[in-house]
C-alpha cells in the first residue's frame, strides 16, 4: 500500500456520485399521496419513517462533500490548570494536515460563547476549567491523520486545586472557578461560585411547622446523567464564495447557534447559512454549541469544506449533562394527611460552565414541592460553579432532580402517618384552580389524583413471569442471562411517583416560533409547503406539521421544507415546547393562509351563494365548505395559478421573572403531569434490580398525533429508568475526571433491561394551548424514576436517598 | 491496500484503505453506503450490524481487510430490487419503531436475522437478538411490536 512518510492513512476516496452538494443534504419531506398521512388526532405515519428504514435519510454524521477535510479537537486531558504553553509545530509537519488552531488563531475579539451568560470559551485560553476542555483544533485529510496530529500537539499545564463540591466551592478559602465574573446574575448570588440563586418563599413555614404532627426530613442524592443520544455530535462546514460559511449540522435550535456562532466568526448572521441535517438525538444534549464553531474556523481557515464527527468518548465530554444534585428536603403534615409546609434546598452542580444553569435553577426553585398544595414553604435552588464537566439541558431540566426528591419524600411521610401513599399524595393533590409555591394559580386542568387513580387501576403484571414448565427463564429475572438466580432471593416491589414539568421557556423569556406556509394548486390537487427552522431530532415535530397543515388547509398532499435559517427562528426542540409552539405556529399561518384563500374565493364566486359572506368557512378535502359541510367550490378553482404564501411568528401567553428574593411570579406557560407505577423485582443476595413494569398514565390535553405520544412517553419513561438503576457520568472527586466516557462503562437502558410500559393517556384540553395540547417529552422522565425507587424500597426496605441504585446498595457491602 | 467484498449482492473494492480502517468506515466513507451509523467504535450500541456471511456483526469491530472476498449485508440491501421495503422495514414504519432512527439500520439487520432463524419468536427471543442494539429513543416498546408485526405478517404470507 503506498504510505505517506509517517505512515498515516491516505485521503478517503468516495466513488463518484449524483452532484448533490453536499452529499447526502437534507431533502424536502413530502406526503400525503395514496392517502397515506391523516390530520390532527391521526396516528399518522413518519413522513421520514421510509428514509430512516432504508439507511438513505441522511444524519449530520453522513454529510460528505467532495475534497473535504476532516476536523478534530484537542481536549484538556486535566480537570483545573493553567496553560502555559501549547506546541503545534510538530502537528503542523504531519503529512496531511491542512490546519492546526489554537486559541491565538480566533478571527475576532469574540472569544466565547453561551446559551445564557457568554462564559464558555470557544478554545481555552491561559486555563483550562473541566476536563475535556476543547484546546486546539486540527483539519486532516482522513479521520486518523487529525487524530495522530492532534495527539502530537503538546500543551504544558500546571495543574491547579479543583474545585468538586459545595464544601470546595463554597468554603472559606474556596478557588474561584471564574474569578473575574460580571454576568447579571453575579450580582445577587452570594459567592462568586454560585452561578445562580433562586428562593421561593410564601405563607409562613415556621408557623405551619408548629401546626404539624409529623416532620419528616431527608438528604438525596441524584447522579449525574448524560443524554446519550446514540448520533454522536457532527457536521459539515463549507466556505461560501462571498466568505461566509454554510453550516449542516445536527442541533436543537438553529437561530440560536446562529447568534453564538456569527460573532466569533466575525461574520453577520446572513453570511452564515445554517441547515439542520439528521439529528440522532438529543434530549437536550444539543441545545449547548459542539462543532459548530470549530467547523467553522477550520472551514473557513482551509478554504475547504470541512466534516467533524466527534466519537463516542469525545461525546461524553462534547455536550453538558444533567446536573448532579444534593438535596435536603423537610415536609411536615397534621395526623388527617394534609401537608403543612415544605422547606428545601438544592443545590445543582453545574460544572465549570454556565450553560443553562440559571433556567434549570429556576424550574427546580419552583417545582420543588411538586404537584401538591402547600400553603406555607421556604424553599431554594442554587447552581454550582466547580470543575467538574459542564451541566445544563436535560430532559426534565430541574424537575427531575427535585422529582426524585419530594416523591421520597411523600412516601416517607405517608408511611410516618400509617397512610397508603397514593392516597396521601392524592389528598394532597393539586388542581385546576390550585396556587403554585410561585403564587402562579393554575388555569388548566391538573388531573393529579386522576392520573394516580388511573395508573394504580391499571392490571399488575402476573407474579413470578419468569416462571416455565423447566424452572426459569432467566432473561426474565434479575441478572438476566448471567443466570445468577432461577428466583431464589428474588423479591417484588410496587412504588408510585407523579410529578409536575412546565412547558415552554420561562420566566418572561420572548418565546416564539416561526412558520412559513404556502398554498398552490399543483396537477389539479392543491398541495401545502410547510417551512420552519424546527430541529426535528426524532420526536415528529415533521409529522404532526404535515397534519396540521392538512387539517387546516383541507389538503392531503403537504411538503415538509428542510430545516433552515431562511425562515425566521422556531425556538427551541426543548422543555417539551415544539408542537405547542410550532405547531401553533404552523397552525397560526395556515389559519392565516386558509383567511387569503377565501378572500380570493370571495373575490372570484362570491356572487355564486349567499354562504360566501359567510364568516365560518372551512377547507376540506380540496374544497371550500360552509360549518355544514355544504360545499361552495373546489380550493383548486379558488386559486388557479395563484399561491398563498405567508411567514407568521406565534407566541405564548407571557410569563413573568421570578422575583429574585420570593421566587413569586407567573414564571410558567403550562404545567404538565404524569404519573407512574413500578413494578420491580430484586434479588437481594447480588443486589441486582430487574424491572418488570412501568406503567405510565399521562394528561397531554390532546394527542396531535397517538402512536408519536406513546412512544414519546416510553422512551421518556426509559430515561427515568436509567438514572434509578443504572446510568451515571462518574467523576472523580480528587481530580474531576471523567472516569467512564464510553457506552461500556456508561450504561443506558438495553432492550433487556426495559420493562413494558403500558400507557395511560389523558386528554383534558387547555384552553390556552393550541387544540388544547400539553407538552409530552418530558414529564414522564420525572416520575420514572422515583417510582423505580420507591418499588426497590418496598422490595428490600432500605432507605436507599440515592439515585442511580447500584447493587453495593443494596447488598450492604 | 485494496480490499473486494460483495456488499448487497454487488461486487465492492476499496483501495488505498489503511490496514487500520473498520469494515464500518469502508462501507461509510469509501463505498458510500452511510446506511449502517456508526455511534460507538467498540461494539456496545449495535449501530453499525452488518451481516457477515449472515451473522450479524458489528462493522466497527471488524478490520477492512477480514472482509476480504465475503458476503456483506447491510441496512441497504434489505428493501427488494424494485425498492419495497422488506417485511420488517414496513413494520417499523407502521408500528412507529422509528424516532430519530439513529439505531433503526442496526436494528433491522438484527431483527431480519432474528426473523430468518425464527419465525415466531417470542417476546423473549426478541429481547435477547436484539439486547446489542441500543435505542435512546422509543423505550423499545414500538420495536418490539414491529418485531411481533414482521413476525405475524410473514407467517400470513407462508
Amino acid at each position: 500500500m503506498p504510505r505517506t512518510a509517517a505512515g498515516a492513512p491516505r485521503t478517503t476516496v468516495r466513488p463518484p456520485r449524483a452532484a448533490a452538494v453536499p452529499g447526502r443534504a437534507p431533502t424536502s419531506l413530502t406526503q400525503g399521496a395514496a392517502g397515506a398521512g391523516g390530520g390532527v388526532g391521526a396516528s399518522t405515519l413518519r413522513p421520514d419513517g421510509v428514509l430512516k428504514v432504508t439507511g438513505e435519510f441522511a444524519y449530520s454524521s453522513d454529510l460528505w462533500h467532495e475534497d473535504m477535510l476532516w476536523g478534530h479537537t484537542l481536549r484538556s486531558t486535566v480537570a483545573h490548570a493553567r496553560i502555559l504553553a501549547v506546541h503545534t509545530g510538530e502537528a503542523l509537519a504531519t503529512p496531511g494536515v491542512h490546519a492546526v488552531l489554537t486559541y491565538d488563531d480566533l478571527p475576532t475579539e469574540v472569544r466565547t460563547y453561551g446559551l445564557e451568560i457568554r462564559d464558555t470559551p470557544v478554545l481555552a485560553h491561559g486555563k483550562v476549567r473541566h476536563h475535556g476542555e476543547p484546546v486546539a483544533l486540527v483539519a486532516a485529510d482522513h479521520p486518523e491523520t487529525a487524530r495522530r496530529a492532534a495527539a502530537r500537539i503538546r500543551v504544558e499545564y500546571e495543574e491547579l486545586p479543583v474545585v468538586t463540591d459545595e464544601a470546595s466551592a463554597l468554603g472559606p478559602d474556596a478557588v474561584l472557578v471564574h474569578e473575574d465574573r460580571e454576568d447579571h446574575h453575579s450580582g445577587h448570588v452570594p459567592h462568586p461560585n454560585v452561578v445562580h440563586r433562586q428562593p421561593v418563599v410564601r405563607g409562613d413555614a415556621d408557623a405551619a411547622a408548629a401546626r404539624a404532627d409529623v416532620v419528616v426530613r431527608g438528604e438525596y442524592v441524584f447522579g449525574m446523567q448524560d443524554q446519550a443520544f446514540l448520533g454522536p455530535e457532527s457536521g459539515l462546514a463549507v466556505p461560501a464564495e462571498d466568505g461566509g460559511v454554510d453550516l449542516y449540522v445536527a442541533t436543537q435550535w438553529l437561530h440560536s447557534d446562529l447568534r453564538q456562532i456569527a460573532p466569533v466568526l466575525g461574520l453577520p448572521e446572513s453570511r452564515v447559512r445554517m441547515t439542520l441535517s439528521g439529528v440522532g438525538g438529543a434530549f437536550g444534549g444539543r441545545e449547548d454549541l459542539s462543532m459548530q464553531i470549530h467547523g467553522c474556523l477550520l472551514a473557513l481557515r482551509t478554504g475547504r469544506p470541512v466534516k467533524m464527527v466527534y466519537n463516542r468518548f469525545e461525546s461524553f465530554f462534547g455536550h453538558v449533562h444533567r446536573h448532579p444534585a444534593r438535596l435536603s428536603y423537610e415536609h411536615g403534615a397534621t395526623r388527617d394527611g394534609r401537608l403543612t409546609h415544605v422547606r428545601c434546598r438544592i443545590v445543582l452542580d453545574g460544572g465549570a460552565y454556565a450553560s443553562s444553569s440559571p433556567a434549570v435553577v429556576g424550574n427546580a426553585a419552583s417545582l420543588s414541592v411538586g404537584p401538591y398544595v402547600v400553603d406555607d414553604v421556604d424553599l431554594e435552588a442554587l447552581a454550582l460553579y466547580t470543575n467538574n464537566p459542564p451541566c445544563g439541558a436535560m430532559r426534565g431540566f430541574g424537575a427531575v432532580q427535585a422529582c426524585f426528591a419530594y416523591e421520597a419524600q411523600m412516601d416517607k411521610v405517608a408511611a410516618e402517618l400509617g397512610l397508603d401513599p397514593v392516597e396521601f399524595r392524592q389528598r394532597n393533590a393539586m388542581r385546576q384552580g390550585s396556587v403554585m409555591p410561585t403564587g402562579q394559580r393554575v388555569d388548566a386542568p391538573a388531573p393529579v389524583a386522576e392520573l394516580l387513580r388511573r395508573v394504580k387501576a391499571m392490571p399488575m403484571p402476573p407474579e413470578q413471569q419468569w416462571r416455565t414448565t423447566e424452572g426459569a427463564d432467566v432473561r426474565a429475572l434479575p441478572g438476566g442471562l448471567s443466570n445468577t438466580t432461577h428466583g431464589e432471593g428474588v423479591v417484588r416491589g410496587v412504588g408510585y411517583a407523579v410529578g409536575i414539568k412546565n412547558v415552554g421557556f420561562s420566566e418572561g423569556f420572548d418565546d416564539y416560533s416561526t412558520a412559513r406556509v404556502r398554498i398552490e394548486v399543483i396537477n389539479g390537487e392543491p398541495v401545502a409547503t410547510v417551512h420552519t427552522a424546527m430541529a426535528e431530532v426524532g420526536q415528529g415535530g415533521v409529522t404532526v406539521h404535515a397534519q396540521i397543515a392538512r387539517s387546516e388547509l383541507g389538503v392531503t398532499q403537504v411538503t415538509i421544507q428542510p430545516a433552515d435559517t431562511r425562515v425566521g427562528s422556531a425556538g427551541s426542540t426543548s422543555a417539551s415546547r415544539q408542537t405547542y409552539m410550532t405547531g401553533g405556529a404552523v397552525k397560526n399561518t395556515c389559519e392565516a393562509v386558509r383567511e387569503r384563500v377565501l378572500d380570493i374565493g370571495r373575490r372570484r364566486f362570491g356572487t355564486h351563494h349567499p354562504a360566501w359572506a359567510t364568516a365560518e368557512l372551512l377547507l376540506e378535502d380540496g374544497r371550500v365548505v360552509t360549518d355544514g359541510g355544504e360545499a361552495l367550490a373546489l380550493v383548486a378553482d379558488v386559486l388557479g395559478d395563484e399561491s398563498v404564501d405567508l411567514e407568521l411568528e406565534f407566541r405564548h401567553r407571557p410569563t413573568q421573572a421570578f422575583d429574585l428574593r420570593t421566587g413569586q411570579g407567573d414564571g410558567h406557560v403550562q404545567y404538565s403531569f404524569a404519573a407512574h407505577r413500578a413494578v420491580v423485582e430484586v434479588d437481594t443476595e447480588l443486589g441486582l434490580v430487574k424491572v418488570v413494569e412501568l406503567a405510565c398514565a399521562q394528561d397531554v390535553g390532546k394527542a396531535l398525533n397517538p402512536l408519536s405520544v406513546a412512544g414519546q412517553i416510553q422512551g421518556g419513561t426509559t430515561q427515568g429508568l436509567g438514572i434509578a438503576v443504572m446510568e451515571e457520568i462518574v467523576v472523580d472527586p480528587r481530580t474531576a475526571k471523567v472516569r467512564n466516557p464510553s457506552f461500556t462503562d456508561y450504561l443506558i437502558p438495553t432492550i433487556l433491561d426495559t420493562p413494558t410500559i403500558p400507557v395511560d393517556v389523558l386528554e383534558l384540553a387547555d384552553s390556552n394551548a393550541p387544540y388544547g395540547l400539553r407538552g409530552v417529552g418530558e414529564a414522564p422522565t420525572l416520575s420514572s424514576t422515583p417510582a423505580v425507587l420507591a418499588a426497590i424500597r418496598q422490595a428490600t426496605g432500605l432507605e436507599l436517598n440515592r439515585t442511580p441504585v447500584r447493587p453495593e446498595h443494596l447488598t450492604g457491602t | 491496500m485494496r480490499v473486494t467484498m460483495t456488499v448487497n449482492g454487488r461486487p465492492q473494492e476499496a483501495d488505498d484503505v489503511w490496514e487500520g480502517e473498520s469494515l464500518l468506515y469502508v462501507l461509510r466513507e469509501r463505498m458510500g453506503l452511510p446506511g449502517s451509523k456508526n455511534a460507538c467504535e467498540q461494539g456496545e450500541c449495535g449501530s453499525c450490524t452488518v451481516r457477515l456471511d449472515g451473522v450479524p456483526v458489528c462493522a466497527c469491530l471488524v478490520a477492512a481487510g477480514q472482509a476480504q472476498g465475503r458476503e456483506v449485508v447491510t441496512v441497504e440491501g434489505l428493501a427488494g430490487p424494485d425498492g419495497r421495503l422488506s417485511t420488517v422495514q414496513q413494520a417499523f414504519v407502521d408500528a412507529g419503531a422509528v424516532q430519530c432512527g439513529f439505531c433503526t439500520p442496526g436494528l433491522l439487520v438484527a431483527a431480519d436475522e432474528l426473523l430468518e432463524r425464527h419465525p415466531e419468536p417470542s417476546d423473549g427471543d426478541i429481547r435477547e437478538a436484539l439486547s446489542g442494539n441500543l435505542c435512546r429513543c422509543t423505550g423499545y416498546e414500538k420495536i418490539l411490536d414491529a418485531v411481533r408485526l414482521a413476525a405475524a405478517r410473514t407467517g400470513q404470507a407462508v
